[in-house]
């Protein structure tokens, strides 16, 4: 290497700019393809009473509801150390939007097959929607800590066959 | 002259040494209570045998993450940074005495946390997330801890005040510059710790009031959470550009553009907290956008960083005959356990800061939030370019402390390889397993949910793991025998190295701090402001708190 000022100017120059230059291209991209692809993260959340979680609709029944053609609802109330309900049943092709929250601690949902990975914190309401293309078991467990038998707590979502 | 001012800081070094000692006992611990768990994964369970000590796997894994990046990473960098910066200054700390009362305050916080937390009373993890209780005391003995960093800021801008009267119109040294940056950053940061502790957990952990509000203690906890990382860093980065370029044979590339990245630092290192919570509810997206944003700005002085370093490592290679394009490579003095070290340090963070990106990508976190994938990542970055590059800065340092030289250079060298090899292993392990659905902070060998397609990946992490404790093992019997059995005459510490483009070539603007703290604080404001009001506004303190252990 050269050591003069102007060189020296010239090196740090060439390494400047490409430094900006990555780094805006990469949020570019992260932003092209999150928008284009519909990728949403959890928002702004309704809030409710951990106490009073058991009569506080829509957890008051958990489970699935349909709430439109191929589209259902599945509300989830994570607690130490189980989902309620552990298991549920759609059918093959659903759009599925998990409402969940928490009665106790912090849990975590987190169904790597379907890219649900979402947080569930007592006193707030957690939405996410994913589709399930393919008939199959697909398990769901707790990926946050949240006590000692924290590696039990999971579920299944079964995706039924049509006929 | 330099000889003369080292017998000068003697006072200094004694406190830098207290300070070793309690973060190699804190690493010590850590390491101990990581090889459980690799080897628990691998299907060797030594918690059965271990049930006096550590309670349950999860009692070993608070203890492993506390003792490592808390407790190890700032007792660490409280002995090593005003170290650095006396000798730059070439003057003594402003106080000795409040350095010592510093020293004193967090050994307390730290027994009066760690008492709860070695009793399984306080079996949280490093990130505490409440409505999960742990006893007060653990709250309370952070806090402390906290408070004693604070005291190194305030020893640190005395100092700095001291030298500037005698020194008028003179340019800050530059590990000085950088030493001052890395705490005035970091008590900044750790205002959302502090609050966190005092106006939250505190006062809940001790029944003063009823309930806790589980989303605003997770967004202070992230406010410190990951510039925490940047107060790690940035000390690594202190030796990279000021001691590894001369230990590479070399010169600094370009003082002005070091400068120039470390008050980037100072900008960008707070307002992105967001980025480990993407997936919390009650945040809005936008919001999440905004960290996403500034997250990735701090990858501009990231790279900045990187060329320099590197450029500057190149210039000693070639001074010692290194040619070629990438060649030069193998010309640096590897027989150097201290560079070597370091320079593995950050080839395995190349990996590292890459990794990161994904896992601020506010799209692609949702793939890797959570799962081992991070914990693959942060073992590369807090875990190897910080640990390692620490254990390569005591290769020197230790030897200059206690007054007699490394008692074996190639042992150190095997260990600092060793580790290299057994972090590859491991954390390529993990990143795999989180991609394939493997969740964090979970005793995997006693899931109901394991996939078989796991199974020979788990045993690499048991491997990885075991390679990395042997290593450390290696490290700490060197460094005992280096203090207590050592023939080697004592080394003279590393010098600072020269620069190509130095200081004179840096505008004035980069050493006055006050401008850009106000522009740290205005991007922590737009940042952090309309979401911590909206908090307060709409969500309540109603989470009653539980014991889960």
């Amino acid at each position: 290497m050269a050591h003069n000022d102007t060189t020296h100017y010239l090196y740090e120059l060439a390494w400047i700019l490409p430094s900006v230059a990555l780094p805006v291209g990469m949020l570019a991209a992260l932003l092209v393809t999150a928008f284009g692809a519909h990728i949403h993260l959890p928002g702004q959340a309704a809030t409710l009473d951990p106490a009073r979680i058991d009569s506080t609709p829509p957890f008051d029944q958990p489970g699935v509801v349909e709430v439109g053609p191929g589209r259902y609802e599945a509300r989830i109330i994570g607690g130490i150390w189980f989902f309620n309900p552990p298991e549920i049943r759609v059918p093959e092709g659903s759009e599925v939007t998990f409402v969940a929250t928490s009665r106790d601690v912090v849990h975590g949902l987190f169904l790597p097959d379907a890219d649900v990975n979402v947080m569930l914190i007592p006193g707030h309401i957690t939405r996410i929607t994913t589709r399930f293309p393919k008939a199959g078991e697909y398990t769901f467990v707790c990926h946050e800590y949240c006590g000692l038998a924290h590696h039990t707590m999971a579920g299944k979502v079964i995706v039924e066959p049509l006929k | 002259m330099a000889s003369a001012m080292d017998t000068d800081l003697r006072p200094e070094r004694r406190l830098t040494g207290a300070f070793f000692l309690v973060a190699f006992v804190a690493l010590f611990v850590g390491v101990v209570t990581g090889l459980f768990q690799g080897l628990s994964h691998a299907g060797v369970d030594l918690y059965s045998w271990l049930t006096p000590l550590v309670k349950s796997y999860y009692h070993g894994l608070s203890l492993h993450g506390v003792m490592n990046v808390l407790v190890w990473t700032t007792f660490f960098i409280c002995g090593f940074v005003p170290f650095m910066a006396a000798r730059a200054y070439r003057r003594p700390l402003a106080s000795r005495p409040l350095g010592w009362a510093t020293f004193a305050l967090m050994v307390a916080g730290l027994l009066i946390a760690g008492v709860p937390l070695l009793q399984n009373n306080a079996t949280v993890m490093f990130t505490f997330y409440p409505p999960m209780k742990a006893h007060w005391a653990f709250y309370v003995g952070l806090t402390v801890v906290v408070a004693g960093t604070w005291l190194v800021t305030l020893n640190l801008a005395l100092t700095h005040r001291a030298w500037r009267r005698r020194n008028p119109g003179t340019r800050t040294p530059l590990a000085a510059l950088m030493a001052l940056v890395t705490f005035v950053m970091w008590t900044i940061a750790s205002i959302g710790l502090a609050a966190e502790t005092l106006l939250l957990l505190i006062p809940w952990s001790l029944g003063w009031v009823q309930g806790i509000n589980p989303l605003l203690a997770r967004t202070l906890f992230w406010f410190t959470g990951h510039p925490i990382v940047y107060f790690w860093l940035l000390p690594v980065y202190l030796s990279w550009y000021t001691l590894v370029p001369r230990q590479a044979g070399g010169r600094l590339f370009s003082d002005p553009m070091a400068r120039a990245s470390f008050l980037l630092f100072l900008l960008l290192s707070t307002p992105v907290g967001f980025h480990h919570q993407y997936t919390d509810p009650g945040i809005e997206q936008g919001w999440k956008l905004v960290h996403t944003f500034f997250t990735f700005a701090v990858f501009f002085p990231s790279l900045l960083t990187f060329f320099n370093v590197v450029a500057s490592l190149e210039s000693g290679a070639r001074a010692r005959g290194g040619k070629g394009l990438i060649a030069w490579f193998g010309k640096l003095p590897w027989g150097d356990p201290s560079l070597a070290a370091q320079v593995l340090a950050m080839l395995t963070f190349a990996f590292g800061g890459i990794g990161g990106l994904i896992n601020a990508s506010h799209s692609m976190n949702l793939l890797v939030h959570n799962s081992m994938y991070i914990v693959g990542h942060f073992h590369l970055t807090v875990g190897t370019a910080v640990t390692l590059s620490f254990m390569g800065i005591t290769y020197w340092l230790v030897p200059v402390l206690v007054g007699r030289g490394l008692w074996s250079r190639r042992l150190a060298l095997v260990q600092a390889w060793l580790w290299t090899i057994g972090m590859a292993l491991f954390s390529y392990a993990l990143h795999s397993l989180g991609l394939q659905g493997m969740p964090r902070r979970t005793w995997l060998a006693m899931a109901t949910y394991s996939r078989p397609e796991w199974g020979d990946l788990t045993l690499l992490i048991g491997i990885g793991g075991a390679i990395m404790f042997v290593s450390a093992m290696l490290y700490f019997f060197n460094l005992l025998l280096t203090w207590v059995a050592s023939r080697e005459p004592a080394p003279a510490p590393v010098e600072f190295a020269e620069a190509f483009s130095g200081p004179e070539a840096a505008p004035q603007f980069l050493d006055r701090l006050r401008p850009w703290l106000i522009v740290s604080v205005v991007l922590i404001l737009i940042a952090y402001a309309p979401t911590l009001i909206h908090m307060l506004q709409e969500t309540s303190a109603n989470a009653p708190g539980f014991r889960v252990w």
